[in-house]
């Protein structure tokens, strides 16, 4: 029987078991919207804003490694989607983004409501398709899951026009699909795996650092595994917090430009690294000259064009992380060779130094509330087992810094865009596919205002989302670069008219606390915790000085950070 | 150094902005790029002239394979391979100098494909050095125009570049 291109996308969506669809409605789309409507088994969440509809299905992505589905008019509806798929590139987040297009007589006519979305989001996307042919359509979806699925996954957009959505085929959805022109390589080299295995039993100084594609590859397990079989030192970058327990005694803390002073010093002086599904981010590599001065490198990574793009590096192994960990974990434990424990030691009782100078301390005085201290509140409260989504500043990486996360896809953040306004619309996906977990947004007065009308579409699906809201009237990131290298000139860092956040968050009738004093603090939590069924705004009026440390100033080395207060002074003394 | 990526990709709309939009957004050089459909009307064929260090190429490499409508590519420059490009030159070509252009055209091996009274439009096939060379030789002030291929190369030998 043949059905209408309409139809046949949402059968193919169905097909493909997609639960949540996230979009928004205009004249291009209208026919899909109309199939949606005759049908239950794909649920369509209707956002305030296009980048919230990108922003939420990579929500649901990362929480649950399953594609997020979006469906978005043309013109105005892709472009402003276009900061959501960007925000999935950079970060590798799986999503199939619909975009609504003009008909296809009407292409390259400036018709109403038309951009060219191919165009605009070529750059930004894995892949892209404009499928000219209604005959094309089930295929051209099966391609796009496959795509931004496996390899290196990435947003692929698939641009329909609204006679594609109108006209008929009979429907074909195929179980599976191979692209001649696409085959990603999965399993490691073997020569290569045991060259590094080699080079990891006879380490004096080893240190594993390991990102984003970890958590990915849902290779955590695995991951963990080799890391206590071996019982090297550990770091995980911004992407990749959760894939090793962050309470573990062999995790010495984040790494790069706020990581902790243990782990970018261990970088500095480590002899062997080993790069596990990581990609030499600048805010990780620092200044490249002095990254790792002493180490011979492995990088594990299903991206070729990952290896030795910025760092050189002398063992590459190609492959699904998980694969190539399990191979090499096999290998260590079948070889003769142990790990050189005397070395180890001395390594250990290094880094047991720099952990003693206690880089995370903070000064807990005052009746100012400290964020650190909320963040870590927020640890003790949620058992240390919610999903932490944040936007992009200071709040971030306090969040990153001082929730201690256990298990990977908990920590949900915008790492390689840095996208203002990502953390309410990523927690509405979150909360979706997790309907009964703690999710927490941990955001900035500034950043959350940028998709603020998101609390409208948590209203309407009964999100119970609890908002942190770490206020300290200053674009807290912005203001700590101008204090540290624009000699205290705070341009455009402070917003002088903020809205009051509990009446706003009521008026979107939600709950709203403000909270002012630090004894407040915990109480405030455990209050909004309990509301299981509500959205609890909780504003917390920070202090406005605090600065995050440590910090490695733009093009510095690893062992030139800025240190809090306490460290210096201490040093000085030493 | 300057390097000759043989590509076969998909023949669909789109593919070729996909190769000059990574070229752009990554900052690399393009010194000329040519595309066109193969035998296999499916497949279309682009020779791309680069130079960078290794480092560059190497990441030029890794990034048109990563390409989804990329099936094959082949950096000619690391075997033998042979380089063509041609070129279509118009000329002044009156009083004395009518005879002097046409015996620099025999001596190039060119091909007059044009004639009015007092121009030539002289056809020239060779590697980029020999175009060049032609032109030098030529009076620069009886050039009217000049429109160029770009490289089309392939490797010597028995062994192509095929999926």
């Amino acid at each position: 029987m043949e059905l209408t291109g309409a139809e046949i996308l949402v059968r193919c969506l169905r097909d493909e078991g997609v639960e949540y669809i996230f979009g928004y409605p205009g004249g291009a789309v209208l026919y899909i919207y109309d199939a949606l409507f005759q049908q239950d088994d794909v649920k369509h969440v209707l956002v305030r804003h296009e980048q919230g509809a990108a922003h939420a299905a990579d929500g649901y992505a990362r929480s649950t490694g399953k594609p997020g589905v979006v469906l978005v008019t043309s013109g105005p509806g892709a472009t402003n989607a276009v900061t959501g798929i960007a925000t999935a590139y950079m970060d590798s987040i799986p999503l199939v983004v619909i975009t609504g297009q003009v008909h296809t007589w009407a292409i390259g006519s400036d018709a109403f409501q038309e951009v060219d979305a191919v165009g605009i989001t070529r750059p930004c996307v894995k892949h892209n398709f404009l499928v000219k042919d209604v005959k094309d359509l089930a295929m051209t979806i099966k391609k796009a899951f496959y795509v931004a699925t496996t390899g290196r996954p990435g947003p692929v957009v698939v641009d329909v026009p609204k006679d594609v959505t109108v006209n008929k085929a009979d429907y074909f959805y195929p179980e599976t699909i191979s692209m001649r022109s696409y085959n990603p390589v999965v399993k490691g080299h073997t020569g290569q795996i045991k060259k590094a295995v080699d080079l990891i039993l006879s380490a004096k100084r080893p240190m594993i650092y390991t990102g984003g594609g970890v958590v990915l590859d849902n290779a955590s397990e695995i991951l963990t595994q080799f890391t206590r079989a071996l019982g090297f030192p550990i770091t995980n970058t911004l992407m990749g917090l959760g894939a090793y327990p962050g309470t573990d005694k062999q995790f010495v803390g984040m790494l790069g430009m706020h990581g902790t002073y243990e782990a970018n010093m261990a970088m500095h002086e480590c002899d062997v690294l080993i790069a596990i599904g990581a990609r030499f981010d600048d805010r990780v590599v620092g200044r490249v000259d002095q990254f790792c001065p002493e180490a011979e490198i492995i990088h594990i990574d299903i991206d070729p064009s990952s290896i030795s793009k910025s760092v050189k590096v002398d063992i590459p192994i190609v492959g699904s992380v998980g694969q190539v960990l399990q191979t090499m974990l096999k290998l260590i434990k079948e070889s003769a060779t142990r790990p050189d424990a005397a070395a180890l030691e001395a390594w250990w009782s290094c880094i047991h130094k720099w952990q003693s100078l206690d880089c995370m301390r903070y000064d807990h005085g005052g009746d100012k509330i400290k964020p650190q201290y909320v963040i870590e509140t927020l640890h003790n409260v949620t058992g240390g087992d919610a999903f932490v989504t944040s936007d992009v500043g200071q709040h971030q990486m306090w969040a990153a810094q001082y929730y201690k996360f256990n298990h990977p896809r908990r920590w949900i953040n915008s790492g390689g865009l840095g996208t203002m306004g990502f953390g309410l619309p990523a927690a509405m996906g979150v909360q979706l596919a997790h309907p009964d977990a703690q999710v927490a947004c941990v955001t900035g007065e500034a950043s959350i205002i940028m998709c603020i009308q998101e609390l409208s579409t948590c209203k309407q699906y009964r999100l119970p989302i609890k908002v942190i809201n770490l206020n300290n009237r200053y674009m807290g990131m912005v203001r700590q670069w101008q204090e540290f290298f624009y000699e205290k000139r705070y341009a455009m860092s402070y917003v002088d008219a903020l809205p009051d956040f509990v009446q706003l968050a009521e008026s979107f009738g939600h709950v709203g606390l403000r909270i002012e004093k630090p004894s407040d603090v915990d109480g405030a939590l455990r209050e909004a915790f309990k509301m299981k069924d509500r959205l609890v705004f909780m504003d917390f009026v920070t202090d406005p000085t605090e600065n995050v440390y440590p910090m490695i100033a733009q093009g510095k080395g690893h062992h030139e950070m800025h240190l809090p207060a306490h460290m210096t002074q201490e040093r000085e003394l030493a | 150094m300057r390097h000759i990526i043989s590509l076969l990709l998909e023949n669909e709309s789109g593919a070729l902005s996909r190769v000059a939009g990574l070229f752009s957004a990554r900052g690399y050089n393009i010194e000329s790029l040519t595309v066109a459909p193969t035998e296999d009307p499916s497949l279309s064929r682009m020779t791309l002239v680069t130079w960078g260090s290794d480092d560059i190429i190497e990441q030029i490499t890794k990034q048109l394979n990563k390409l989804v409508d990329v099936v094959k590519l082949q950096d000619l420059t690391e075997g033998q391979h042979i380089e063509r490009e041609m070129m279509l030159i118009k000329v002044k070509a009156y009083g004395e100098s009518r005879e002097e252009v046409k015996r620099l055209t025999e001596i190039f091996r060119a091909h007059i494909v044009d004639v009015t009274t007092t121009t030539y439009t002289i056809e020239l096939t060779g590697a980029g050095d020999k175009l060049d060379a032609f032109i030098r030789v030529l009076d620069s002030a009886s050039i009217i125009e000049t429109v160029r291929s770009g490289v089309a190369s392939i490797s010597r030998g028995e062994r192509g570049l095929q999926i």
